[in-house]
């Protein structure tokens, strides 16, 4: 017998080892191909940067309009220099990210409470579900008289702007995560005896993962726009914000500020979308659901 | 129940006693069963080969007690039940070991018990080493492997198969007939393992039940014979196959 089990043994160890997936044949060198493949990402952002830039400069220097409505990268790049450069442009991104991050999670606890409610009771979800998706449709821009004649001139006409703007997406993901979580897999935790919170926490909510943070971007791309809208509407007692400083250069028609930040603007929105989109493949890699 | 264990000759460990499932009511009702009796007795090893519609995986289920008959009786002593797919069906988002693990966090198996029995049962199934691997990092047949690893540490005395094999390729599917019947015979398993592979029925079962289709129903019963371990390509087995096969195309014709 102990010849069988050993000849049995190499057989099942053998047959692993070939249906394994091999690693994909690497070369060597790896820190220049590391070199390598950063540059081939980074080069066509760069370029397509320089395009724009050129672009606009062109489009300046035609005199289409007059530099001092429109200005070109060459006046105000250094404007944008100055502005990043100093204190009064970081209190102004503090204050508007603290209200984006408030305001999210205030969404995020709303949306989150809504999502359960809709998935928990079946009434609900036929008498609401689909206004909560209506929600998503609606441009946030629209709440905002409304906002200012329950709450006035306050943070809190924005945090109801961006609840209601952010909250259904953030819903809407957590329920089709929860809706599609994987028959089999509820399947095998029924046969294991998974029920009650231990149903939620080893199961649901880590197999509805990736759509909730799917809804979180989606639910964040909301916020955001909710968020600048607000800040041109509703300016708090001249307090310093980006909205604010918007709405300042306009009315002191400093074309080069006003474009310094709608470029800040675009640049946070990139950074967080990175961020969200990062926090995606690695979900997704951890999940198995991508190959690589 | 303790003379149950003591005297564990006669009782069985599965009693299905002429047992009905209807799908639905009125004129739009399925009925999946109708009159099934099966006995299992404590380690045996009864295979279920059927057409589709013979109300296997309903069979199965009942047994778990995942669903109620509509009429008759499904007894298990209040032993254990664990059951295993077709797909693996493991939790994609945890490692090998922490999807061991699952089935002794639902019993409150304190956390160094598991890790030790996580070791024990990898080996088991011949995939020492590979407690820190996901799921997607696995063959198939690696899969099933640790699936069948979960399904014992449920600590169950009564093992369902649902086509378990089905999606593996005849090599892969070849080598867990051996695992199987060795971790069988090791544990002391009762296990009920339904497939539509007659062959593979023949290979592992201690007896194999062919049954009809809509409603599934006990057409008959074959005792299996052959030294074990067996081979699936031997010439008992493939005789003893070719009987069932007839049995099992008849009944299919019926359908036509």
């Amino acid at each position: 017998m102990p010849e069988t089990t050993e000849r049995q043994d190499r057989h099942v160890q053998g047959l692993d080892a070939l249906e394994q997936q091999p690693a994909r044949g690497e070369d060597e060198n790896g820190a220049a191909r590391t070199a390598a493949r950063i540059w081939s990402a980074t080069w066509p952002k760069l370029a397509a940067i320089a395009l724009v830039l050129v672009a606009w400069q062109s489009v300046s220097w035609s005199g289409w309009r007059s530099e001092y409505v429109f200005p070109g990268p060459d006046r105000v790049l250094p404007v944008l220099f100055d502005e990043v450069t100093s204190p009064e442009f970081w209190t102004a991104v503090q204050v508007t990210m603290q209200r984006a991050l408030t305001g999210f999670a205030l969404a995020l606890a709303a949306g989150v409470l809504i999502g359960l409610g809709l998935t928990r009771f079946r009434i609900l979800r036929s008498a609401v579900g689909s206004l909560v998706t209506g929600l998503q449709t609606m441009p946030s821009i629209v709440w905002f008289p409304f906002a200012m004649l329950l709450y006035g001139i306050t943070e809190s006409a924005i945090m109801f702007v961006i609840v209601l703007g952010a909250a259904p997406s953030i819903a809407g993901g957590l329920t089709s995560g929860i809706d599609h979580v994987n028959p089999s897999l509820l399947r095998a935790g029924k046969v294991m005896g998974l029920r009650g919170l231990q149903h939620y926490t080893l199961l649901i909510v880590p197999a509805a993962l990736p759509m909730f943070v799917s809804g979180l971007k989606q639910g964040w791309a909301f916020a955001w726009r909710s968020l600048m809208a607000g800040e041109l509407l509703v300016i708090i007692n001249q307090q310093n914000s980006i909205g604010w400083a918007l709405s300042q250069a306009r009315q002191l028609n400093d074309a080069e500020r006003l474009i310094s930040y709608i470029i800040i603007v675009l640049v946070i929105g990139i950074v967080i979308d990175v961020f969200f989109n990062w926090a995606d493949r690695a979900l997704r890699r951890r999940w198995g659901l991508t190959q690589d | 129940m303790s003379t149950a264990t003591e005297t564990p000759v006669d009782v069985g460990a599965v009693r299905v006693d002429d047992i009905s499932k209807t799908f639905g009511s009125g004129r739009g009702a399925i009925t999946a069963i109708d009159g099934m009796s099966v006995h299992v007795g404590h380690g045996d090893f009864l295979a279920v080969v059927g057409a589709s519609g013979c109300g296997k995986s309903t069979l199965l289920s009942l047994v778990a007690g995942l669903e109620e008959p509509t009429t008759g009786a499904v007894d298990v002593g209040g032993r254990k039940v664990a059951m295993m797919f077709q797909e693996a069906a493991l939790f994609p988002w945890l490692t090998v070991g922490s999807n061991i693990e699952i089935p002794m966090r639902v019993n409150r198996v304190p956390k160094a018990e598991r890790r030790r029995r996580v070791t024990e049962l990898l080996d088991l199934v011949r995939l020492q080493g590979m407690a820190r691997k996901r799921p997607h990092e696995l063959s198939g047949g690696m899969r099933q492997r640790v699936a069948l690893a979960r399904a014992l540490a449920q600590d169950a005395d009564i093992l369902l198969m649902d086509e378990p094999f089905g999606a593996l390729d005849a090599m892969t599917r070849d080598i867990l007939h051996d695992e199987l019947e060795r971790i069988w015979r090791e544990r002391g398993l009762t296990i009920l393992f339904v497939t539509h592979n007659v062959r593979e029925a023949v290979r592992l079962g201690e007896r194999v039940v062919l049954l009809s289709s809509r409603p599934g129903r006990v057409i008959e019963e074959f005792p299996v014979e052959g030294e074990r371990p067996r081979r699936i390509d031997s010439a008992g087995i493939s005789a003893q196959a070719a009987r069932i096969t007839d049995g099992l195309r008849e009944e299919v014709s019926r359908h036509a």
